[in-house]
């Protein structure tokens, strides 16, 4: 593991922000990597920086200080190495679902005959065969969510950074996408940085989950997810919530993240 | 149907979906459905009242000598005076209203593309748009008619007409498309900046297209506002045009020239908002 180049290193990075009213610090001192094929997660509070790290990564950010570095090579603005997957669908409304998973290879000028192909692949792969030609409002909060993975996964990225994917979507498809997701990426050997304020979410479908302190953010502490069944695969983020050890990493976890309500 | 069939279909096939969409209608959703369709009617019914009514208060109030006929003209007369003026080859009232038409649709387009790409300069420089900014806003709250004269000595009695409609509608035009523009998602630009878009991309396939509501929007008050322009502009300048008709008829007190316009001008308002209605609803099918 150690012999392997990082697919993303971050090197002593600051960032701070500038506004009239004054400077502020987001990230000090931040230094993390990830492996091909790794699936990191970060949990920190709100506003710890954490969704400032994926713009980073994803080039649309620049550090104040220090590296980002994806394959080797310091990164200097998006590239089709990355792709992000935000908080909501943000499904173009105008356009039915295929043109909206289509809008990837579009803006990449990628081949739209083979980039159609694929596409309506992965939406049949995800159970949305039958909606290619439906518009958003027209698919329920999971299904949207399903399309929007469809559209990350187009431009057939290698580095996937997921902002809080599923925060917005109701319980119980929260659970069933996330572990829907989890099968999908592992299957398809992506690496994966995913940004959740959801301790459970992070322990059940990571490899290793990274604790950022509060602003300014720094990585304040690192669990190395294993879970015990016998040499067999990994268990998939639903099985993981029921294995002994997922308790113990949420209770460290939870400790370690410091949240004090009212205080 | 009857309603016995409807019963006898639900006890045939009772599917999943009968407990959402009975086969068979309650009696209390007849009823429901009943009165809906009867306060539709009624509304209908009552507009019709409104029109006749006001038609009948016309009509009759000059006969009766209430108000001095000279004044009013009345709606029997409307007609007459209309199939007169389209004999006539001097004072065609399709002329006229053509002119007025053409000129509007001119100047409601002019106003729509040049308010288009300012708004979209104005959102590819913040910086331009700060320099701007209190100029459109003081050139939006002028009163346009004001330059009514200006515009006739600058520009003569053609190119004034057209400028009246462009100066009334652009400035709000303007306005409202780039305030939309600004308030494009901001995450459906980072969204689409994750892959890598330029800004002439951001602006094709974001701002514009999510912004059509809001150019429809535009679209209707402007129509209106040039159709203002328009006629303002025919008051003062025009040889042609139904601001023209209005103001030569009532310089000769023949008011039936006068209600010939402005129904007519009634008509071609309508018919406008009517077709942008159309567009709207076709543009609106699959936005929520």
């Amino acid at each position: 593991m150690t012999t392997a180049d990082p697919r993303v290193e971050l090197r002593d990075i600051d960032l701070r922000y500038f506004t009239q009213e004054g400077e502020t610090e987001a990230v000090r001192g931040l230094s993390l990597q990830v492996q091909p094929g790794e699936f990191v997660a970060i949990v920190g509070q709100s506003g710890c920086g954490k969704s400032t790290l994926l713009s980073l990564v994803a080039g649309i950010l620049e550090p104040t200080a220090g590296e980002v570095l994806v394959d080797g090579h310091p990164v200097d603005g998006p590239s089709p190495v990355c792709a992000y997957m935000l908080q909501h669908d943000y499904l173009f409304e105008w356009r039915t679902i295929l043109d909206n998973v289509l809008i990837g290879p579009e803006i990449q000028g990628m081949n739209m005959a083979a980039a159609r192909d694929k596409a309506q692949e992965l939406l049949r792969r995800y159970g949305l065969g039958e909606f290619i030609g439906h518009y958003p409002h027209q698919l329920s909060g999971g299904m949207r969510q399903r399309a929007a993975l469809a559209r990350t996964l187009c431009t057939d990225p290698e580095i996937l950074l997921l902002d809080e994917p599923f925060s917005a979507l109701d319980f119980q498809t929260r659970l069933a996408l996330a572990d829907e997701v989890g099968v999908i990426l592992r299957r398809e050997g992506k690496t994966v940085v995913l940004v959740t304020h959801d301790i459970s979410e992070a322990v059940s479908m990571a490899d290793r989950v990274i604790v950022m302190s509060k602003r300014p953010g720094r990585v304040k502490a690192e669990h190395t997810i294993t879970f015990a069944n016998g040499g067999g695969e990994r268990p998939t983020p639903f099985e993981a919530r029921n294995k002994p050890e997922f308790q113990d990493y949420f209770n460290q976890i939870w400790g370690e993240l410091e949240i004090h309500v009212g205080a | 149907m009857s309603a016995l069939d409807n019963h006898a279909s639900e006890a045939g096939g009772m599917t999943e979906n009968a407990a959402r969409t009975p086969a068979a209608p309650s009696q209390m959703y007849v009823a429901f459905l009943r009165r809906v369709r009867l306060r539709r009617h009624l509304i209908v019914v009552c507009q019709i009242l409104l029109l006749v009514l006001f038609l009948a208060a016309w009509e009759i109030a000059p006969r009766a000598h209430w108000v001095n006929p000279m004044l009013t003209s009345y709606p029997s007369a409307i007609w007459p005076a209309f199939v007169e003026m389209l004999g006539n080859p001097d004072n065609n009232i399709l002329h006229h209203t053509w002119v007025t038409l053409v000129e509007t649709v001119v100047g409601f387009t002019i106003s729509m593309v040049f308010g288009i790409v300012v708004a979209v300069m104005l959102w590819w420089s913040e910086f331009f748009y700060r320099v701007i900014d209190p100029f459109l806003v003081v050139a939006n709250a002028l009163p346009k008619i004001a330059l009514v004269p200006i515009f006739y000595i600058w520009l003569g009695d053609v190119a004034s007409i057209y400028a009246m409609a462009v100066a009334i509608a652009i400035f709000i035009t303007i306005l409202m498309i780039f305030s939309g523009f600004r308030e494009s998602d901001v995450n459906k630009i980072k969204l689409i900046r994750t892959f890598g878009a330029s800004r002439t991309q951001i602006l094709r396939r974001v701002v514009l297209p999510a912004n059509v509501p809001v150019m429809i929007a535009a679209l209707k008050i402007n129509v209106g506002l040039a159709l203002v322009g328009v006629i303002v502009g025919e008051f003062q300048a025009a040889k042609a045009g139904l601001g023209y008709v209005i103001i030569y008829g009532s310089q000769i007190f023949a008011m039936n020239l006068v209600m010939v316009s402005i129904t007519i001008l009634a008509a071609i308002s309508t018919a406008m908002y009517l077709i942008i209605l159309v567009i709207e609803n076709r543009v609106m099918r699959h936005r929520q």
